[in-house]
């Protein structure tokens, strides 16, 4: 799983790519985590677009970028999800803690 | 119900064997014309359920998770999910949302996930011995002709 970033001025928007689970999800928080404190963003946005499945290893993963980004005072927001990977989300309760996107 | 077609796998506790389970169970579970959300409920229950034997049973050490799929013939797609790890000791406790004994990066939504994705879910651990969990999804389809 490789995740592509793009910075725009204050907002870091992560694109991740392929499944997430158990085992994708702790290369895809290192490398996020790494990019986060390299850039220094206001904001996090984690793009779900080419997610095609998700556990809730990924609503840990986010639960813990949203922690992570906390402590830098970065605002962390979800966007794109597929049906499927947005079922879960909604489930987790994500929703409360964490801004959805909508376009 | 009768069961009309079982499959078995006997699988290395590897977090990169993960995919390849829930792949496999989803696999053969669309001989019964599943929707595209009912296989993916599927694959998700499933992922939870191994993925909670090489975190948790195992521990990450070596071990082997043993699965069997059957269909019904009242199309329920029927996952039995073995290990012969540590087991639980309160399982109650450890179905409620957000209880975890794992680390930073685990929801604590494992089995949450698995009641809400399943028609049905039972769990029977021992301590010292492992834990079985039975996933039942009860196949709909696309329910065309029968209104
Ligand atoms: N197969 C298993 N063997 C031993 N303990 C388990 C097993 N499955 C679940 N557990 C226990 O139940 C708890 C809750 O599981 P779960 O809901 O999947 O959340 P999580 O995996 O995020 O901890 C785990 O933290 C663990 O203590
Ligand atoms: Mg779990």
């Amino acid at each position: 799983m490789q995740v592509l970033f793009k910075k725009d001025k204050d907002t870091l928007t992560a694109y991740l790519n392929g499944d997430i689970d158990h085992h994708t999800a702790k290369s895809i928080r290192e490398t996020i985590d790494s990019e986060m404190q390299r850039l220094m963003p206001g904001k996090l946005r984690l793009d779900f677009k080419n997610v095609h499945f998700m556990d809730s290893s990924g609503v840990g993963l986010v639960m813990g970028r949203y922690k992570t980004a906390s402590v830098y005072g970065c605002a962390v927001s979800v966007c794109e999800m597929p049906s499927s990977v947005e079922k879960i989300m909604k489930m987790s309760g994500l929703g409360k803690i964490i801004e959805f996107e909508k376009d | 119900m009768k069961t009309v077609n079982e499959i078995k796998l006997t699988v290395d506790a590897k977090s990169v064997n993960e995919a390849y389970c829930r792949v496999a169970v989803a696999s053969f579970a669309s001989q019964l014309d599943p929707t595209v959300e009912e296989i993916s409920d599927i694959k998700t229950a499933v992922s939870e359920a191994v993925t909670n034997c090489i975190v948790h049973a195992y521990r990450a050490k070596k071990g082997k998770i043993y699965i069997t799929v059957s269909v019904t013939d009242d199309s329920t797609v029927i996952v039995k999910i073995r290990d012969n790890g540590i087991g639980i000791q309160d399982v109650k406790k450890a179905r409620e949302p957000l209880f975890t004994t794992g680390g930073d990066d685990r929801s604590g939504l494992g089995f949450s996930v698995m009641e809400c994705f399943s028609d049905k879910l039972r769990v029977y651990s021992k301590e010292g011995r492992g834990t079985t969990v039975t996933i039942y999804k009860k196949i709909r389809g696309k329910c065309d002709d029968d209104s």
